[in-house]
């Protein structure tokens, strides 16, 4: 995967990880572009387009798209299955998630992306395996801010 | 998960990014930013040190200005201060800002590793895990020279924990791809590949993309994965749905692995172990056979997963190409995807088609879809879809639904998306050529394109006809009556009055006995677009009037009024106003007979590629395309009209463009028309060459090269003792070629076109035809990567006896191959008697400065020159008799290396050469064929037997193969190429 981009229908980008170099410009543009062009797309459009030499994978949950760009030879079923594992995962932490918890807590949606995937590709595929080292860091996160407080 | 773990209670950032959110105008947006920008900066230069919480807090504030769009120029020397933080949240938002906003400060970064090398020696879980997730979202030089050495030890060793395995295997595949010459092969490679049978399925799932790509790479080193991965997909095929626990995704079983899975066999050739092999096929069959089972969730995730599975098992199929019976069973099962009501299956089906509808196996079974892709062309309401459909119309295309396709293609350019029409109108003009059968289809199919999308139809378009046109005289009247009757119309594209004027300056003439196109009736037609017309359009016009006078003498004064008349020879247009003075004054002063030499028929023009094949090719996109997408890929932008493309077409119709500066060249070029007149004499055969073999074999070797890349498991082998010294292109001995030649060899004894050769950098396609004891090879050479080969030369030799059997002429090459372009070379070859050995082709080229050298065998075998007799079972029988000597027989007993199939041992008897005769052994499992091979000294009738025998003794397959001909040496080498077939 090249990279993976999350945005509103109103076009706001909410999350961006990119598995390629390339500079802040070219990230902006391609953004842009990507974006302009998938919330072109009518419902019940086919979820794949090509572009460049990528092709872009995309579905939309309630009010926010999910868009991953992927190799030319890569499987876009497989992809489009990704999206919605990383959506489960976000609905599992957050309980029931929306597009406000991923703007509050950018930071985790992002941690839950990197035990998920990771350099573009998947890393853990088990939903419970990744929750478990996302609960885990909380964990240490917890005992330190208690143990703080004793202090 | 309590929903209490949300965040961490950074108050300040959650009502900073509220504050944002309540903006309601962007300046008011910046205003807040700046603000509190300013804040930070006062915070982080203050005097009073900030606690690790503060830090992090303004730190996460940061990071979300930046992801917001704006631009950060400081806060890295905090963020890399909580990398050393002993509290786990502060170290995490320090790895999340160095991972998103890298900067490339040398004293940062070294900072920035040390803390990464400090968390990666903890042995603690969660922190090397982060330190690992960090290096793999950076990626950068300077990390993989730190970490490069370090990361494979901790993937291998015996105690690290599965979770650390995970992150270290994507962590080097991501070093190993932005740095490759940084990640050593070592005994880890080996103990890597042995990660396949993990007992944890996240381990496999993350180690399995670093094999993979290892593999493409290094495919001999990491060959020990082939039989590792079909075990474990087999395992992960036959497992009930609830075996993997977690790893069963709605009701499947391992969707990603096993997806991995496919995708690291197609990274090699079938297995050659039989009873891998075997295994695998029984997986492919099973996945096929799930997709006909009742789905066991209505969940569009179960299908999904399910069918990215089947897809991925389609195309290792594709791949392998070498399993009939699975080509077919994969094609009904798309077909049953085109009329699926996900648009998403409709679509994939149709992308995977079109490689399905170049395998020879499986051609016919696309051709039965034909129906339902064109009602897709018609109907499909997303033209991403339409845009597969039309791709797989054209793959699917061949002489028998040339004209159907055509039809279809050009009924839907009039409605057909702007974005697609250039590509469609390239397709339609490429395969109305490469079928025509008879040219007057041609011809008025490539009008119709004019007509319905003129504004698409590109200057190498009616270049290409008109070449067609002049070289084919049967079809010059034709082509002036339609041309004619296609300028009656009101309006029409001047492209169209392009041609017209073209076409009936030249042959205007054949028309012209009928009163209703009378020469002066031609002009008018033609002059009455005149000024509708652009500068160069009128220029050809100009060219056709004097034509005219030639032609028809009594148009002479009509057309001299013309030309006097102040709009043409005082026209502003320099070149309208020359062409204008130097017609008029030809017309007057030169004699009928100097006129008539000065205007004579342009002689056919010489053989070349299709300049639409080639553009068609360049359209897909600048740079490092490989050659398998050019078939491929629609891409945007790239400029279309490219006028690059055009030198061979204007040289030959100069003399009607705008674009020679000289007069006297100019008229020079009218007269002489293209410089290459050597080859007018035998215009006949000419044609003919023009039209079966050019624009054929560049269609041909387009497809050929699209869809198998069936060589991946052979690196650049320099051949031994060659090196930078070695003097370059001077052949004195014979170059030893490449291990794997016999085997390249091999695969084309049965078939003449395909992907002789392909590693890293150079892709071989060929195509080769044979007629008597007569051979032409088109080999085409692909640069795979973006930069140019230069002193790119290949030599023919024939080792041996071999240099008095066959006699070898290939054309030079051009020296330099652009990245992502493909030359073409010609090699013909004449038989001049019997032959066993191949010649060998060198091929030396510069790539980056070193010198690449290659040899490998022309697949040039003794059969390739049999005639294919027909003949009855008593006649056969009675030669078989007369070829009794011990001598005159071969034979061979062999275990049959690929599936028994009928159809299949048919194709490639077929392919052979000799002719398959039905009904004439008395046993209906055995084949029997006869052929003649043509030789300059002789003919050598040869009379082949081949009896399969599923049920040996042994248990296995077997055959017995005999050939028996007029000549041993003869009988003896069919009988080793065919040993090798079956």
């Amino acid at each position: 995967m090249q990279f993976m981009l999350l945005f509103s229908r109103q076009g706001k980008l909410r999350l961006q990880k990119w598995y390629a170099p390339l500079s802040d410009t070219q990230k902006k543009k391609i953004s842009r572009e990507v974006i302009q062009m998938v919330l072109a797309r009518k419902p019940k459009m086919c979820s794949f387009l090509e572009w460049r030499d990528l092709k872009i994978v995309y579905k939309r949950y309630a009010s926010l798209y999910f868009c991953c760009a992927v190799e030319d030879q890569e499987n876009e079923l497989i992809t489009l299955e990704v999206i919605h594992r990383y959506v489960e995962l976000l609905d599992k932490y957050f309980g029931s998630v929306c597009e406000l918890d991923i703007i509050f807590n950018f930071e985790k949606a992002y941690y839950i992306l990197d035990e998920f995937i990771l350099g573009g590709e998947a890393q853990e595929t088990s939903k419970k395996n990744v929750l478990k080292a996302i609960e885990q860091a909380d964990m240490l996160q917890e005992v330190r801010n208690t143990h703080t407080l004793c202090i | 998960m309590p929903a209490v773990s949300k965040g961490d209670g950074m108050r300040g950032l959650a009502v900073f990014i509220s504050d944002i959110r309540n903006c309601k105008s962007k300046e008011a947006e910046i205003k807040r930013i700046n603000k509190e920008l300013a804040n930070i900066r006062s915070k982080f230069k203050g005097d009073k040190a900030l606690d690790g919480y503060s830090k992090k807090k303004y730190v996460c504030k940061l990071l979300f200005i930046f992801l917001l769009g704006h631009d950060i120029d400081f806060g890295h020397m905090e963020a890399v201060n909580l990398l050393s933080s002993n509290k786990y949240t502060e170290k995490q938002i320090g790895y999340l800002f160095i991972s998103v906003l890298v900067n490339s400060n040398s004293e940062l970064i070294r900072l920035i590793n040390n803390a990464i090398k400090n968390d990666l020696s903890s042995r603690n879980p969660t922190f090397m895990c982060l330190a690992l997730h960090c290096i793999a979202n950076v990626g950068s030089r300077e990390m993989a020279e730190a970490f490069a050495g370090e990361i494979p030890r901790i993937l291998v060793a015996g105690d690290t924990m599965d979770s650390v395995k995970q992150s270290a295997a994507l962590c080097l595949l991501r070093l190993y791809k932005t740095s490759p010459d940084l990640v050593l092969m070592g005994e880890w490679t080996s103990r890597v590949v042995h990660l396949l049978n993990d007992q944890h399925m996240g381990v496999v799932t993350a180690a399995i993309s670093l094999i993979t790509c290892l593999s493409q790479k290094n495919p001999d080193e990491f060959k020990t994965c082939v039989s590792l991965a079909v075990s474990r997909l087999s395992r992960i095929v036959s497992s009930a749905s609830t075996d993997l626990q977690d790893y069963t995704y709605y009701f499947v079983p391992a969707p990603w692995l096993s997806c991995k899975l496919l995708r690291l066999l197609q990274c090699y050739p079938p297995p050659e172990d039989g009873a891998v092999k075997g295994r695998l096929v029984e997986c492919l069959e099973t996945i096929l056979n799930k997709a006909q089972e009742p789905p066991k969730s209505k969940k569009v995730q179960h299908s999904n997963a399910k069918n990215a599975i089947l897809f991925e098992a389609i195309s290792l199929i594709i791949h392998y190409d070498s399993e009939p019976n699975l080509l077919v069973r994969a094609c009904n099962q798309l077909g049953q995807f085109l009329q699926h009501r996900e648009t998403n299956l409709r679509y994939l089906a149709l992308e995977s088609m079109c490689t399905l509808a170049s395998s020879e196996f499986s051609h016919e079974a696309v051709k039965t879809h034909i129906e339902t892709v064109i009602n897709a062309l018609k109907t499909e309401r997303d033209v991403s879809v339409r845009q597969r459909a039309a791709d797989l119309l054209y793959a699917m295309c061949d002489r028998s639904n040339a004209k159907q396709i055509v039809a279809e293609m050009l009924s839907y350019l009039e409605t057909a998306d702007y974005s697609i029409r250039e590509e469609m109108v390239l397709k339609v003009a490429i395969l109305a050529e490469k079928y025509a059968v008879d040219y007057s289809w041609y011809v008025d199919t490539i009008l119709n394109l004019i007509r319905i999308a003129g504004d698409y139809v590109s200057e190498e378009v009616w270049y290409r006809v008109i070449q067609i046109v002049i070289n084919r005289d049967d079809v010059q009247g034709y082509a002036a009556k339609t041309v004619f009757e296609a300028l009656q119309a009101p309006a029409c594209h001047e492209n169209m009055v392009k041609v017209g004027g073209y076409i009936l300056g030249e042959f205007g003439n054949l028309i012209a006995g009928d009163p209703r196109s009378s020469p002066l009736v031609q002009f008018n037609l033609l002059h009455s677009k005149f000024h509708l017309c652009s500068v160069p359009t009128r220029a050809l016009l100009l060219s056709a009037y004097i034509k005219f006078i030639n032609l028809f003498p009594e148009t002479k004064s009509t057309i001299q009024e013309v030309l006097r008349s102040d709009s043409q020879i005082r026209n502003s247009d320099v070149e309208l106003q020359q062409r204008a003075v130097e017609y008029l004054k030809l017309s007057s002063i030169a004699s009928t007979d100097v006129l008539a030499t000065v205007l004579e028929e342009m002689p056919p023009f010489p053989e070349r590629e299709s300049s639409i094949l080639a553009k068609l090719k360049k359209k897909k996109g600048p740079g490092a395309v490989s050659v398998n997408e050019l078939e491929e890929g629609k891409r945007e932008g790239g400029e279309l009209n490219g006028g690059g493309e055009r030198g061979g077409d204007s040289s030959a119709i100069a003399a009607s463009n705008a674009s020679t500066p000289s007069p006297s060249a100019d008229l020079l070029g009218l007269r002489a028309g293209p410089p290459v007149t050597a080859a007018a004499p035998s215009a006949g055969s000419l044609l003919v060459d023009v039209f079966s073999e050019a624009g054929i074999n560049d269609d041909g070797f387009l497809r050929d090269l699209e869809p198998t890349t069936e060589s991946s498991d052979s690196l650049l082998a320099e051949g031994p003792g060659d090196s930078d010294s070695a003097p370059p292109s001077v052949v004195s001995e014979d170059p030893t070629p490449l291990p794997e030649s016999d085997e390249l060899l091999n695969k084309f004894v049965c078939k003449n076109n395909g992907v002789l050769f392909e590693n890293q950098l150079l892709q071989i396609g060929i195509k080769s035809e044979y007629r008597q004891n007569l051979g032409r090879i088109y080999l085409f050479y692909g640069n795979k990567t973006s930069v140019q080969f230069v002193t790119f030369t290949t030599t023919v030799t024939c080792p041996g006896e071999l240099q008095s059997q066959l006699n070898v002429q290939s054309k030079p090459v051009e020296p330099l191959i652009e990245g992502g372009a493909q030359v073409q070379q010609v090699i013909n070859i004449e038989c001049l008697t019997d032959f066993s050995d191949a010649p060998l082709l060198n091929i030396k080229f510069r790539y980056g400065g070193a010198l690449q050298n290659l040899t490998l065998k022309l697949p040039v075998t003794i059969n390739k020159f049999f005639q294919p007799t027909e003949m009855a079972s008593h006649d056969f029988f009675q030669r078989w008799k007369q070829l009794s000597q011990p001598q005159q027989e071969a034979q061979k007993i062999f275990k049959a290396s690929h599936a028994m199939d009928t159809e299949v041992l048919k194709a490639k008897l077929l392919g052979l050469g000799m002719a398959l005769l039905e009904n004439v052994d008395p046993n209906p499992e055995n084949f029997v064929c006869a052929g003649v091979i043509q030789s300059k000294a002789q003919q050598v009738g040869s009379l082949l037997r081949l009896e399969p025998n599923a049920q040996a003794q042994s248990g296995e397959q077997m055959y017995r193969l005999t050939v028996r001909s007029s000549k041993d040496t003869v009988s003896k080498r069919l009988c080793e190429l065919l040993a090798e077939q079956f």
